[in-house]
């Protein structure tokens, strides 16, 4: 349940990233992981964030529920507003409130998500209890005591529910077993009802089909979108394969090295790309015309966070680069509502520098 | 988890027949006649001649060491040249002193070395870690039987305060035999003063013996929970909102206990080797003791009996160890 | 990496041919001294190698250490004549200490050698041709793995005789079942490899393989395991000493000195007290060194930021 309704305004945005700036300690050095993210999400939005391995887009959805641990990361600018409050001040108890009651998260490997000498039992009432703020029932001594049970067994007949609901056959059965007696897809499913338990506002998935079969895959995107509509989720759908995006999400955001490129409707974004590095991913899918004119990439490599080049991190691998595009970060222009880029070929354009993609409307954007 | 348990009762037998012959053919290859030590330098020789053959010492080795087994299967340990005792009893009652020394010890090892490694755990990195870690080393570098001679020149001067040899007050009340450990028996004989008195006398030695116990759960124990945080189940419950003092303490915990617990065979056989010397300088009637003189005086009978015996408990520990850790691990049981 | 031209001198070709190595060496040599505590297990380690090298050359009395008696001056208290006092044959215990430095560090590096030599050349063999040679060669390890360490090592110098030889092969004995269950276990896991199937198909044979392309790759293990047990071997030495089975007198060591200072105590505490204290320092500064670098070297312990 979204509580706290009176204090937020379901036109305002629900997440706001604000020229967000994040290094990473390594023992080689500083890593400038992020270099001034910008990125807002309305309810009811189902937005893909895009990009290679590397680029950032993972820790950007991290630092919605701060689950980044800090050191070694390291916040320099900016700020990661959600329902209005800056993420990155809040204290441990206010982050665990968020955590359990407003932002659900599922991770890519599910093999390895779920603790394997817990039942399952056991691992999603503590995950159902946890959202019900009934922390005494978890613990040892005063989670024996009747109230405490009692607790227990509505979190277990909850959690039957979740399971029926996200396709577990047999739940009564099942619930009882350990991790390791589930499929990979099963497991997920599993993640994903523990994600969702507490009928969180926003759900932020972070490849959760890479680790799966093409077939499992196609399940869990098809859970995902129908629980979109029935619990009016809003989804941060991280990943590098723009076909699952193109299956779920109505907007995208393509990253590159820390920053976001492009951003715009599903519809903007795969017909009329304007980033030389959006359009470079495109024409990198295999199609049928692709496959008979020989496959092409983007050529370079991804840069070294350490050192990374001077200003648009993309410049030494864009066809198009200029003199300018080695000395200053390019800001984001809008060419039309919704769609920014940030790119100096389209200078003309109207700027929105640092205040996210282009967004003016008021209204929530069309599916 | 059969399968597994089969296997390792097959091999059980091979090892202790191997066990016995390398012990017997090195404990044979000693130059040096157990009879003349025994008898002393005051024997006759036909007096030597006689026991020699009374103790089947004259026949082919090959023959000595098939009555050897043939006898111990029937279970007759044998006995010992020098003092005429039965190496069977003798072991039992040996050994119940070596094995309440290593139990009390390796409990006051795990009081003190799992909350340092919880903590060298929890604050990795910072100074509690480096002192713990400091100390885990610092304990595994401490040549045993030198702590043990420290200890007894800080006590010695004391004796009331700790006893620094022995296993108990010869002027006390010694308790009734039940179980040969003085700590049950004592207090089953609901002789308070006597309880007291043992536990006294136990302190220095288990201290002794535990420095290992903690060197060893300090660091394994501490890799374990780091390896464990760094697992993404942790990142998912706390994805889902569990506090960290809930991921502390049941998640982590129980995980790490099937890894104490699989450390645990290894560190007590580690405890069974300082036992010799920790015996030795604190003059405890334990196996360690009994093995050594009986290696000085190259006393057959009891050399064999001391080191199957030790074999045997390693291997039983080990076992058992194994079997509580498929036990605890849902993993294994439900394979 | 760029092409070397001609131009170059030999040193910067080297030096650009390993580039990579050099690179991970200076990483490395950075890790480890992030650690405080094995940089003083370094530190602590080069000195007491300085001290076994250069004792001869400086220790206050170099006669008591093999035999001079002085009757006059047994058991004297710590003077600043004599540091850690002296002992019932009047000779002087610092001396005496600071030379059986100089052998335990030999005799740790031959028992070492030797272990290191039978238990890798076993567990090779073992893991590499596997079935029969495999069972027979890890079950004779895994019995002598049973028994604790100081009881074989006792018996076996029982049987051969009282002397520092027969400690250093009885130690070697105790120490190779562990390299070799090391070995062999990575043996086997390397066996199926596909670069041992490459050099197989080009016709390598099999004393080849396991020498130049499966031992670099236990290189590092082996080192891990060395380092954190050559105090132990120090240690087991000491032992033997103490239990008289050892290093023989006149020659000085450890265990010997604290075994018959025992029969001094309390009153001559510092006979026992202080090479036992030396002894201590000299294996923590190992073990602190090994310890470090095994969280350098050793790819499970390595943790990701």
């Amino acid at each position: 349940m979204s509580t706290g309704a009176a204090a937020y305004n379901h036109r305002e945005p629900l997440v706001e990233i604000r020229d967000l700036h994040m290094e990473m300690v390594t023992f080689d050095g500083v890593a400038k992981v992020l270099n001034g993210i910008n990125l807002t999400l309305f309810p009811g939005d189902r937005l893909g964030l895009v990009g290679e391995t590397g680029c950032g887009k993972s820790v950007t959805a991290m630092s919605i529920p701060n689950l980044v641990s800090q050191p070694p990361a390291r916040y320099t600018r900016g700020e990661v507003r959600f329902r209005g409050e800056n993420v990155l001040r809040k204290g441990h108890s206010e982050l665990r409130e968020l955590r359990a009651k407003h932002i659900g998260v599922v991770f890519q490997d599910p093999m390895t998500g779920l603790n394997p000498v817990f039942t399952i039992k056991q691992q999603m009432s503590d995950a159902i209890l946890s959202r019900e703020d009934a922390l005494s029932a978890m613990v040892p001594f005063r989670g024996w005591l009747p109230s405490g049970r009692q607790r227990r067994r509505k979190a277990e007949a909850t959690a039957l529910a979740l399971l029926r609901r996200v396709g577990v056959p047999e739940p009564e059965r099942r619930i009882h077993a350990y991790p390791h007696e589930f499929s990979g897809g099963m497991r997920q499913r599993v993640l994903i009802a523990m994600a969702i338990a507490g009928r969180p506002d926003l759900l932020i998935a972070d490849e959760p089909t890479t680790a799966l079969d093409v077939s499992v895959q196609a399940q869990i995107l098809r859970l995902i979108t129908e629980l979109v509509r029935e619990i009016n989720l809003t989804v941060l759908l991280i990943t590098h394969n723009i076909s699952v995006v193109a299956q779920l999400c109505n907007r995208v955001a393509v990253m590159y090295a820390g920053n976001v490129v492009e951003s715009g409707t599903m519809r903007q974004i795969v017909q009329s790309p304007k980033h030389p590095y959006t359009r470079g991913l495109l024409q990198a899918i295999p199609t049928e015309e692709t496959l008979r004119g020989g496959l092409s990439g983007v050529p370079g490599a991804v840069p070294n966070l350490l050192a990374p080049p001077s200003g648009c991190r993309f410049n030494p691998r864009c066809p198009y680069a200029q003199e300018k595009c080695r000395t200053v970060l390019p800001p984001t222009y809008e060419l039309e509502p919704e769609h920014g880029v940030a790119c100096v070929l389209y200078e003309g354009a109207r700027q929105v520098a640092q205040e996210g993609t282009g967004k003016q409307a008021v209204n929530p954007s069309e599916s | 988890m059969i399968p597994f348990l089969r296997r390792r009762l097959l091999t059980i037998p091979i090892v202790l027949l191997g066990l016995s012959l390398v012990t017997f053919t090195v404990s044979h290859l000693v130059p040096g006649d157990p009879v003349k030590l025994a008898a002393g330098p005051q024997a006759r020789p036909d007096q030597i001649v006689q026991l020699t053959r009374e103790f089947g010492l004259d026949r082919p080795l090959p023959e000595q060491y098939l009555m050897y087994m043939g006898r111990l299967l029937q279970g007759d340990w044998g006995q010992s040249i020098s003092t005429h005792r039965q190496v069977g009893s003798d072991l039992l009652i040996y050994f119940t002193a070596t094995f309440e020394l290593t139990i009390v010890s390796t409990l006051l090892g795990l009081l003190i070395g799992v909350p340092l490694a919880i903590v060298s755990a929890r604050w990795r990195d910072r100074w509690p870690d480096h002192l713990s870690r400091f100390v885990s080393i610092g304990a595994i570098s401490l040549p045993v039987f030198w702590i043990a001679i420290v200890l007894q020149i800080v006590f010695g001067q004391n004796l009331h305060v700790l006893p620094v040899s022995g296993r108990f007050d010869p002027r006390a009340n010694f308790p009734i035999t039940h179980t040969g450990l003085l700590l049950v028996d004592t207090l089953l004989d609901g002789d308070m003063h006597a309880f007291g008195t043992a536990l006294r006398y136990l302190i220095l030695p288990a201290f002794c013996q535990s420095l290992i116990v903690i060197a060893l759960v300090t660091r394994l124990l501490r890799a374990d929970l780091l390896d464990i945080l760094r697992k993404d189940f942790v990142m998912v419950a706390r994805a889902n909102g569990i506090p960290e003092y809930i991921i502390w303490t049941r998640y982590l915990m129980k995980n790490a206990l099937i890894a104490t617990v699989s450390m645990l065979g290894f560190v007590i056989s580690f405890q069974l080797g300082g036992a010799v010397l920790i015996e030795y300088v604190m003059d405890w009637p334990g196996i360690g003791q009994y093995a050594l003189s009986a290696a000085l005086t190259l006393d057959f009978q009891p050399i064999m009996g001391a080191t199957l015996f030790i074999g045997i408990a390693v291997i039983v520990v080990n076992l058992l160890t194994d079997l509580t850790y498929s036990f605890l691990d849902p993993r294994i049981r439900r394979a | 990496m760029a092409s070397i031209t001609s131009s170059r001198g030999p040193i910067a070709r080297w030096r650009a041919e390993h580039a990579s190595y050099i690179y991970d060496l200076r990483r490395g040599v950075r890790r480890f001294t992030r650690n405080r505590l094995s940089v003083v297990g370094l530190g602590m380690v080069l000195t007491l190698i300085v001290i076994a090298i250069t004792a001869p050359l400086w220790i206050p009395y170099p006669d008591d250490v093999y035999g001079s008696v002085h009757m006059d001056a047994r058991l004297n208290p710590p003077t600043p004549t004599h540091l850690f006092g002296t002992d019932d044959a009047g000779r002087d215990v610092f001396s005496r200490t600071i030379m059986a430095t100089q052998i335990s560090l030999e005799v740790g590096i031959i028992i070492l050698v030797v272990a290191i030599s039978i238990g890798v050349t076993l567990g090779a063999i073992a893991g590499y041709f596997g079935g029969w040679t495999d069972e027979v060669i890890m079950r004779l390890t895994d019995i002598m793995l049973t028994f604790p360490g100081i009881f074989l090592a006792l018996a076996i110098t029982a049987a051969l005789g009282r002397g520092i030889t027969n400690a250093m092969l009885a130690l070697s004995i105790t120490w190779w079942p562990g390299y070799c269950r090391l070995v062999e276990a990575q043996v086997l896991k390397m066996r199926e490899e596909d670069f041992v199937l490459g050099a197989r198909a080009i016709g390598a044979g099999n004393a080849r393989i396991i020498v130049r392309h499966l031992l670099p790759n236990l290189l590092t293990a082996i080192i891990v395991k060395a380092s954190m047990d050559f105090g132990f071997a120090v240690l087991g030495l000491a032992s033997l000493g103490f239990i008289g089975v050892g290093v023989q007198p006149p020659q000085p060591d450890w265990g010997a000195m604290i075994s018959t200072g025992r029969h001094f105590i309390p009153a001559s505490w510092w006979y026992s007290t202080f090479p036992g204290l030396f002894m201590f320092f000299t294996v923590l500064g190992f073990n602190l060194l090994g310890d470090g670098l095994r969280d350098l070297l050793d790819p499970n312990a390595i943790v990701r930021q």
